[in-house]
């Protein structure tokens, strides 16, 4: 097979020991074979195929990227801002280009406030991308990227900051770290604080910087302003009482619910315990509660004046009615209830709700059908959720008037067997400051008056209750300790035994609604304080003072005048209802 | 050179004698294009590349002015100095990606393989010529262990690219020696049906666990990868799809010089090195790329018509085999940017950043353009 014909490259003789000449044209045929392969793989790549290839370039760089609208602020009626957005920046990384001296990555820890070590766990990744922290204020964003570190980068972001901290947290909620409502405010109202954000089509390259701004396709539309109802200075009034009370009486829980009495505007909304929105690590359940919306109770005697109002409206009794509660005992079948206070012979239909007696309410109570009763607490709303649009918001229990049995209807009188949140129990008294219609709530600042949802009791009636009210916080109330120098103030006690796998337990909620100032009532309070544990249970000893407190300061700050005269308080001994012994099945 | 009388004219004469024009119109292409192309991909390596292209030129120059026989009297020094530095490398390299391929000799450092790209033809024409007239079956013996040594020392750096070029530029000149068939054809044939087997079985081969033996697994892998590189997008398959991306996304006319997009926002990988022909084919489309590839085969042919008239067989050998491996490296760069061979690491010559690269290819030329001045000198 060797061919060894050899060839003659040149003339000169002395070369004719040349090489075999089909060697090097074997190797030339190959090499232009190659060389047309690769031709041909350039031409089907560029002149065939290259559409798809194009379209697969574009993808790699082109992107469109959402251009975040700011969130709406949100103030307090007085336009004082309760939340507002931050424009703030995220630091990442791309911990393969990150390639830093130790003495840049001390810097860099010094300045993210984490120590070398834990940033360099970070930056020695296997990801390709990593937050080194998020939400980093503007100077402090712009101090590391003067550092011009390779690898690590910048992304502009938002963060909700709440000047009222713990005070005004139930209310406002907060948003997560995308920026979207997760509870109270912020999440009822997240449509209209949110915006819409734009969109921008951008080239960025292999690492994800933008490296130009192609062209806008939408412009981001930055959320709406939202003015709440919430008054900061009485917000922080309730909510300082309320803190001191829980502490006060070693109480597990505690609300305060404060309503514009002519509007239903909430001015005050505050729970214990709270947190602090603005730093929500290790956060609690318990702290997240909005007590006041979510939690129901059976509100015990601050019932009663409902009952009275039905009464005196059908004209079953007047307020002068005397009632005979003989000696504070009365049987049903085989439970009994009775009086925390022992009166002696009959009272009238006012010391019935001064002194909190079960056996005078019930002796109203019992002079309706059931359906009648039921139809007032439907229209107190009682049993309906309120729709402010907070999460968990809770409606309260009313059974059907039909599966009621006497014993039942008995107790429901005086608060027992239904339940309800405190917001309900504030919203119920504006039926008493607005002469008998009860008014829708609001949690944003109204410009007029709403229209009521309905009339529940005549003019008369509220007039006579208010009356009564403001006896049940004289001297020999069970509400004294509800008054305030200066102005006339009404209410009613509540001392309500807890629940507990369906035995009643000493343990309790005491809990006190009332309004101020009488004569034009501008102001309505709920407090409610969850098992006091200090001594006192009664509404009139723990929650009645937290009213006086929240009262005397908000009606100062709104500049409402004195309706009495600024003479000092003289408090009786101990006051309160105690509601009820029942036996039996409830 | 009548008298030196310092004449601008004169001196660039003197200066341009030695130097073959066709093949110095190809290097001021082929160096163009890679000026041009690190302006887009990495301008501020500009600096550096003057160097090295001032260094290469320089090189050349010295080489073209030499004649072949001193040239390859140098053959078994530079030969043993090669090997001195790969077993320098071996106990001292640096290690670089995970290989140990680079020696610093205080003022740069370099990268011995490379040199080894013309110390081994160099040496093995040397040899060959040494032996004209009674080369016998043991000299390819001793020739295939001159080859051999260095290439084992490369191998294990481990550099697949090089080794396969070194490996390359020996056998090219143990064949045009006259290596018998009897002895390629069964090579030949061994080759092809490995390559066919990989690629008719590849879903097999490619699955984890299965070990080829003679193959490192990350060299196993862009075996695989080549077969189907989308099967690991982001990781192996990278290189290849981003590289066709551009290729293919140049088009006819290519996006324009200093255009590129997949270039400019850093989708090739490695674009001022090995992947520079992507570049090339984003920038400058199809034309640009025929352009390249034209210019290679000008200097292919130039370089085989050299061998054709070369004046002695070791030149033949030599410049046979300098020309070749010239080839062999853009083909492989380029068929391996392209997507038909497997990730190797070799540049594309002349045009990729690398400054011990360019020098020695421009080595090459230099002794190209001396061998294509003596073709009338008569032997001794």
């Amino acid at each position: 097979m060797k061919s060894q014909r050899p060839v003659t490259f040149n003339h000169n003789p002395l070369l004719e020991q040349g090489l075999p000449a089909w060697r090097p044209r074997v190797i030339l045929l190959c090499l232009l074979a190659g060389s047309l392969a690769l031709a041909g793989r350039a031409a089907y790549l560029q002149g065939f195929n290259n559409e798809f290839l194009q379209a697969q370039g574009e993808s790699r760089y082109s992107r469109v990227i959402p251009v975040p609208a700011t969130r709406g602020r949100i103030a307090d009626r007085n336009g004082d801002v309760l939340a507002v957005s931050t424009p703030v920046r995220s630091i990442w990384a791309i911990p393969s280009d990150a390639m830093l001296s130790p003495a840049d990555t001390r810097q860099l820890a010094a300045l993210l406030e984490t120590d070398v070590q834990t940033l360099n766990a970070r930056l020695t990744s296997e990801r390709d991308f990593v937050f080194l922290r998020r939400q980093v204020p503007p100077e402090l964003a712009r101090q590391i990227a003067d550092l011009r570190l390779p690898g690590i980068h910048q992304q502009q972001e938002y963060r909700r900051y709440y000047p009222g901290g713990d005070v005004t947290a139930h209310v406002l909620g907060f948003t997560s770290v995308d920026d979207r409502g997760q509870e109270g405010v912020e999440l009822a109202f997240d449509q209209e604080l949110k915006g819409r954000p734009g969109s921008r089509r951008v080239i960025r390259d292999r690492r994800g910087q933008i490296i130009e701004d192609v062209e806008s396709i939408r412009l981001p539309q930055d959320g709406q302003d939202l003015v709440l109802s919430i008054d900061k200075k009485i917000q922080f009034l309730a909510y300082s009482a309320l803190r001191e009370a829980v502490e006060k009486h070693k109480a597990y829980a505690g609300s305060v619910v404060v309503l514009d009495a002519r509007t239903g505007e909430i001015l005050a909304l505050v729970n214990a315990p709270t947190f602090n929105p603005n730093n929500r690590n290790n956060l609690s359940g318990a702290q997240l509660r909005n007590r006041a919306l979510t939690d129901v109770f059976e509100p015990g005697s601050m019932m009663k004046p409902f009952i009275a109002a039905l009464a005196l409206d059908h004209g079953k009794v007047r307020a002068d009615t005397l009632i005979d509660v003989g000696n504070g005992r009365m049987t049903m079948g085989r439970a009994t209830i009775s009086d925390v206070r022992r009166p002696r012979g009959p009272m009238t239909v006012a010391s019935v709700v001064k002194t909190s007696s079960n056996v005078g309410t019930v002796k109203m109570a019992m002079q309706f059908e059931p359906e009648e009763m039921w139809r007032m607490f439907d229209a107190l709303g009682i049993g309906t959720p309120l729709s402010l649009g907070f999460p968990g918001e809770a409606g309260g229990r009313l059974r059907p008037a039909r599966s009621w049995r006497p014993i039942e209807q008995a107790t429901m009188s005086y608060g027992y067997g239904l339940s309800s949140t405190l917001m309900h129990m504030a919203r119920a008294y504006t039926v008493f400051t607005r002469d008998g219609e009860l008014l829708p709530l609001s949690l944003t600042r109204l410009d007029a008056p709403p229209q009521p949802l309905r009339r529940v009791f005549s003019p008369e009636s509220a007039q006579a209750l208010r009356e009564m009210l403001e006896e049940a916080t004289g001297p020999d109330g069970t509400g004294g300790r509800a008054r305030v120098a200066g102005y006339r103030v009404a209410g009613k006690t509540g001392t309500a035994h807890k629940l507990a796998g369906g035995q009643y337990t000493d343990k309790y909620i005491s809990s006190f609604v009332g309004f101020a100032p009488v004569s034009n009532p501008r102001l309505i309070i709920a407090v409610m304080i969850d098992e006091p544990s200090a001594g006192q249970h009664f509404g009139g000893a723990v929650a009645a003072p937290v009213f006086a407190r929240i009262t005397e300061g908000a009606l100062r700050t709104l500049g409402v005048a004195p309706d009495a005269p600024l003479a000092p308080l003289h408090f009786a001994g101990q006051g309160g209802a105690k509601p009820v012994v029942v036996r039996g099945n409830l | 050179m009548s008298g030196w009388r310092f004449h601008p004219l004169a001196l660039l004469q003197a200066l341009f004698r030695p130097l073959d024009p066709l093949l110095l119109l190809v290097l001021a292409g082929l160096l163009g294009y890679s000026y041009a192309l690190m302006m887009s991909a990495s301008p501020e390596r500009l600096p550096v590349l003057q160097i090295h292209m001032m260094a290469a030129i320089g090189a050349m120059w010295v080489v073209a002015l030499l004649p072949p026989k001193r040239l390859l009297s140098l053959a078994l020094p530079l030969y043993l100095l090669g090997l001195f530095l790969l077993v320098g490398v071996f106990f001292l390299g640096e290690t670089s990606k995970g290989a140990k391929r680079w020696l610093d000799i205080g003022v740069a450092r370099i990268q011995p393989s490379e040199i080894m790209k013309i110390a081994v033809p160099l040496m093995l024409a040397w040899y060959f010529q040494q032996r004209e007239g009674l080369i016998r079956f043991g000299d390819f013996i001793v020739a295939t262990l001159l080859l051999g040594l260095p290439l084992g020392l490369i191998v294990v750096q481990p550099d697949l690219g090089t080794s396969l070029l070194v490996g390359a530029a020996g056998l090219y000149v143990i064949f045009f020696a006259g290596l018998s068939w009897k002895l390629i054809v069964p090579v030949a044939v061994v080759a092809v049906v490995g390559i066919g087997a990989v690629v008719g079985f590849g879903d097999t081969l490619c699955q984890p666990g299965v070990d080829w033996q003679v193959l490192r697994d990350y060299q196993k892998q862009r075996v695989c990868t080549l077969l189907d590189p989308t099967q690991d997008p982001l990781g192996r398959g990278f290189h290849t799809i981003q590289s066709t991306i551009a290729i293919g996304s140049g088009g006819t006319f290519g996006k324009g010089w200093l255009e590129g997009t997949q270039t400019h926002l850093a989708f090739i990988p490695e674009r001022h090195t090995d992947f520079i022909f992507s570049v090339l084919a984003e920038e400058f489309g199809l034309v640009g790329t025929l352009g390249l590839l034209a210019i290679y085969m000008v200097l292919l042919l130039r370089g085989f018509f050299i061998a054709a008239f070369a004046p002695t067989l070791a030149c033949r050998l030599l410049a046979g085999a300098i020309t070749l491996v010239v080839f062999t490296y853009a083909f492989v760069n380029m068929g391996m940017v392209s997507g038909i061979l497997p990730v190797v690491g070799v540049p594309l010559p002349f045009i990729s950043y690398g400054g011990t690269a360019l020098v020695t290819l421009c080595l090459g030329i230099g002794i190209l353009m001396s061998i294509e001045r003596n073709r009338h000198a008569v032997k001794e």
